[in-house]
């Protein structure tokens, strides 16, 4: 039988400029790159290339570059090459099509069609050279209104648990196992040098990573991997993983090969054995077991931290989100389905959930016809590309923005998607250890800092320009918004006016 | 609410056209006026259809004593700052003046049709008893024009309907308050609050003294606004001071967390249908002292919360008290530049933007104070007043009459919102769409 499978990619080599140093060779875990006798260039195995730039970017003389597989389709806007390779890999294989990172067809992104304001005569811009602009959030449930001593100056009841983030950014959960320790370990450095929240995900939280406890979230998910008291008390805020944008209504599956003897006692499962994470949370089949279980952990961390709950932005987000608060969830977190993932079934990528500035918007209004919106916090992640990004999500509605794929750009991740098989060159979806050398977390966290320092910069200088100094009066304030391109229902669902109006 | 045209010389006020006024003018302020007789009013769109920034002029006089003076004063030293308005709006709100009908709840209502008037003295007379009503007397100033029909009532819950309603009486006298001016075309009420009353309309501060006839009344604080919008004809309605209850407000800026501020107040209820700042500012004082329990100055103080630096500094106890309240605050937060003066039963507040952005100015003499966006205002009507200063950016300028601050010295400062506190307000005003719900 012939093998239909195409390569993706071409890999092409420029015969001048290659001195047949042999780096590609060695720095491709994929075994792209053939060397050949003789100090002679080395040749290409395109069906295995990725794309992840690595050989691109270590070849010292620029000798290669990576462009798509030139065979054309039959020019079907229906059948295109894309189908026909995958059915034929399906037809071939019997299984379901494995995918990584988030949703990249072009549904609309919402973010490049909002618009932001700035001042013009009738009230200043602020320099954020000059004047104080704050940044700074807390997240956790709230009362509507506090009860105070006014002379005295103090609270006469005390203020449920609030962690506080210098910037309004947050690191996506990623768990130790899914990415290597060092991309963890980076992701914690930085979270303590910037004032901000990483998250361990699913997988436990490694030894090595609990001096950086009070600043992780500690994830509760369908598969409990890791969770004991000692776990659930190290963390800044525990989150109850309900869904991932990437990924909504189905578990994860981490292949027992990547349980190394690391992964093994950080998850507590034994070594080799597959990690399931089940679809659902088999104690929580409706809203009052999710009650009972945000309960029990607020029980477990004595009522010290705040106790989110994550979901992925599906059709019915908005009431979900209110019976989420009014079960306890003190943070609510919605990702969209632009959100990252280290393994996904590419059909459920591809097709399942809505994309989060939706989700958010209806999140964030329907909380507050309810009258709750000040009572919780909400988290939007899925798709956060840039400082503007963060931004329009904060006048939407959110209290701060969660990215995971953006800071692991900054690590070296190219968006390959292929995580899944655990051979990131980069050393970041990878338990290989000569991969995972490759990344050195102080080089790593330094970048991650960069980038967040960067943004929050331009963040500064955005609510400069709206004549605002502080991220609390840029929060769900949507006159900030303006929609271009947009159908009235879909501004009527954003909350937003038309350019112009 | 509809455009309506109707007869100004059925209360006094000058035919439609004729010039922009007796008085001199400066050259700006005379543009402005022509600006208004220029295009049709019908044409043009009002508060609420559409937010309009403006910048202004404010100023206040109390006696601390309780003594009472009349409005000369006021307007006098609005007038000063002529070239802070063009002409769109203007007005005062004046405390203690009704000292024979203190008990009651003064309503000042503005008709464009006799329609309008029939339906809400049909609808007071349904929720409130009527002690007393009577036009708002005024005088013909050749700059006024197309004034509204003025009256006044002085009213007190009907007591049954008030027994039934389940709330108390100033949430009572609120909602009514609100339900008229949403739902009544061609009504708006100007003010509700007992002893007090608002003053406003369209044209320069200075001719809506004369016309109201502010120099008969007497009160312990005026207040007055001159206007500067950038975009209306100005709507009688829709001139400051910006009153419910006992509140009124005076601001001068441009709130850029504006749409912050409405959408949290919106979940207790409030609508802003005039999408002014005013308005907004009002229903947070409203929202944070009526209902929040907190005292004015605390409100005040939440809505120019001390920068997280500033915080960092304190002593642990008050940062975590400053932390609290910023943090269950955040979206009370006002930004932007403003100046507002608010006025209320215990005197008055003035509270100037974190950063400063807008001049606002105080002078004392004896137990009178005095506060202006212009320095020149005070000394127009107190040439020897003294401590004149700027109010500082951030820290609330508290004047209490002299009979509450001692009141308070007695009883001490505490604040605790109210039993299960705006549950029962959440969704009452007829706000929502139909079928929005879970």
């Amino acid at each position: 039988m012939i093998d239909f499978a195409l390569p993706r990619y071409q890999v092409r080599r420029d015969a001048e400029e290659c001195v047949g140093c042999g780096i590609c060779v060695r720095e491709c875990a994929n075994g792209v790159h053939v060397a050949r006798s003789g100090g002679t260039a080395p040749k290409a195995d395109h069906q295995k290339c990725v794309n992840c730039l690595r050989c691109v970017l270590t070849c010292p003389t620029r000798a290669l570059t990576i462009t798509r597989w030139p065979q054309v389709d039959g020019g079907s806007a229906v059948w295109t090459l894309e189908y026909l390779q995958d059915i034929a890999t399906q037809a071939t294989s019997g299984g379901v099509l494995l995918s990584s990172m988030g949703n990249p067809l072009p549904y609309p992104v919402y973010w490049d069609h909002l618009l932001l304001n700035a001042s013009q005569v009738t009230n200043p811009s602020i320099d954020p050279l000059r004047e104080p602009m704050e940044t700074r959030v807390f997240l956790g449930g709230r009362p509507v209104a506090l009860e105070i001593d006014e002379r005295a100056r103090t609270l006469r009841s005390p203020l449920p648990p609030q962690v506080k983030l210098d910037v309004p950014i947050m690191f996506s959960a990623m768990s130790f196992g899914s990415v290597s320790l060092n991309t963890q370990r980076a992701l914690a450095m930085a979270a303590c040098e910037l004032g901000t929240l990483f998250n361990v995900g699913e997988g436990g939280l490694h030894r090595d990573l609990e001096r950086y406890a009070d600043h992780a979230v500690v994830q509760v998910a369908s598969g409990r991997f890791g969770v004991d008291p000692r776990y659930l008390n190290a963390g800044a805020m525990v989150e109850i993983k309900i869904g991932q944008g990437a990924k909504p209504g189905i578990g994860g599956h981490l292949p027992g090969e990547k349980i190394t003897a690391e992964v093994s006692r950080t998850r507590m499962i034994p070594e080799g054995a597959d990690a399931i994470s089940p679809a659902p949370h088999h104690d929580i089949y409706s809203i009052e077991d999710l009650r009972q279980l945000v309960f029990s952990l607020k029980e477990a961390t004595r009522y010290e931290k705040p106790v989110a709950v994550k979901i992925a932005a599906v059709h019915n987000a908005a009431a979900i989100a209110s019976g989420m608060a009014r079960a306890g969830a003190e943070v609510i977190v919605v990702d969209g389905f632009r959100g990252g993932t280290g393994a996904a079934p590419k059909r459920i990528r591809d097709n399942v959930g809505v994309p989060v500035e939706l989700a958010l918007a209806a999140i964030d209004q329907r909380l507050r016809d309810e009258g709750i919106r000040s009572t919780v916090s909400v988290v939007a992640s899925g798709s956060i590309r840039s400082s503007a990004d963060v931004v329009r999500a904060i006048a939407l509605g959110a209290d701060a923005v969660s990215c995971g794929s953006a800071p692991l750009i900054a690590l070296g991740c190219h968006q390959c998607g292929d995580c899944a098989r655990g051979r990131c060159n980069w050393g970041i979806a990878t338990q290989r250890p000569e991969l995972i050398e490759r990344l050195d977390p102080d080089e790593g966290a330094e970048r991650v800092v960069n980038l967040v320092r960067a943004w929050t910069h331009e963040i500064q200088e955005m609510m400069g320009g709206m004549g605002i100094n502080a991220v609390d009066s840029l929060r769900g304030n949507r006159l900030m918004l303006r929609g271009v391109g947009l159908t009235d229902r879909e501004l009527d669902i954003l909350g937003v006016k038309h350019a112009g109006e | 609410m509809q455009e309506v045209s109707f007869d100004a010389t059925r209360v006094g006020g000058a035919p439609f056209g004729r010039g922009c006024g007796a008085r001199q003018r400066s050259a700006l302020g005379r543009a402005g006026c022509d600006r208004l007789c220029g295009a049709p009013i019908e044409a043009r769109l009002r508060e609420g259809a559409v937010r309009i920034p403006s910048g202004c002029a404010i100023a206040a006089i109390m006696d601390r004593s309780g003594a009472r003076h009349d409005g000369s004063d006021i307007v006098k030293a609005i007038e000063l700052m002529h070239d802070r308005s063009n002409g769109l709006g203007g007005g005062f709100a004046a405390y203690g003046i009704y000292p024979a009908y203190q008990e009651l709840y003064a309503f000042h209502v503005m008709y464009e049709s006799r329609d309008a008037r029939a339906e809400v003295e049909a609808y007071l007379d349904t929720y409130f008893m009527c002690e007393k009503q009577e036009r708002i007397p005024t005088e013909p100033v050749a700059s006024i024009k197309n004034p509204p029909d003025l009256w006044r009532y002085f009213v007190a819950p009907h007591t049954m309907r008030l027994n039934m309603s389940g709330v108390d009486e100033a949430e009572y006298v609120m909602r009514h308050v609100v339900r008229i001016n949403k739902n009544v075309d061609g009504a708006f009420v100007a003010s509700s609050g007992k002893d007090m009353g608002a003053f406003k309309g369209v044209g320069y501060p200075e001719d809506i003294g004369a016309f109201y006839r502010l120099d008969e009344y007497r009160a312990w604080a005026w207040t007055a606004h001159g206007r500067f919008p950038t975009n209306t004809p100005g709507w009688w309605g829709g001139a400051h001071p910006f009153t419910l209850l006992n509140w009124s407000v005076v601001h001068n800026g441009e709130v850029s967390s504006y749409d912050a501020n409405r959408r949290y107040v919106e979940q207790f209820g409030y609508s802003c249908e005039l999408q002014t700042d005013t308005e907004v500012i009002t229903y947070l004082f409203d929202l944070l002292c009526r209902r929040g329990g907190l005292s004015p100055e605390m409100a005040a103080h939440i809505m120019t919360a001390p920068s997280w630096d500033a915080i960092d500094r304190m002593p642990a106890e008050d940062a975590a008290f400053e932390t609290a309240l910023r943090t269950v605050y955040a979206s009370a937060l006002v930004n932007g530049p403003f100046s507002v003066i608010l006025g209320s039963e215990e005197g008055i507040l003035a509270i100037n933007d974190r950063l400063k952005l807008r001049a606002l100015m105080a002078g004392e003499k004896g137990s009178m104070v005095y506060l202006a966006s212009e320095q020149a205002a005070i000394e127009a009507v107190c040439p020897d007043a003294e401590n004149i200063r700027p109010i500082e950016g951030g820290e609330p300028f508290v004047v209490q009459l002299d009979e509450v601050a001692r009141r308070q010295d007695d009883h001490g400062v505490w604040s605790s919102p109210r039993h299960a506190p705006l549950a029962h307000e959440t969704g009452v005003l007829p706000r929502r769409e139909e079928g929005r719900g879970l």
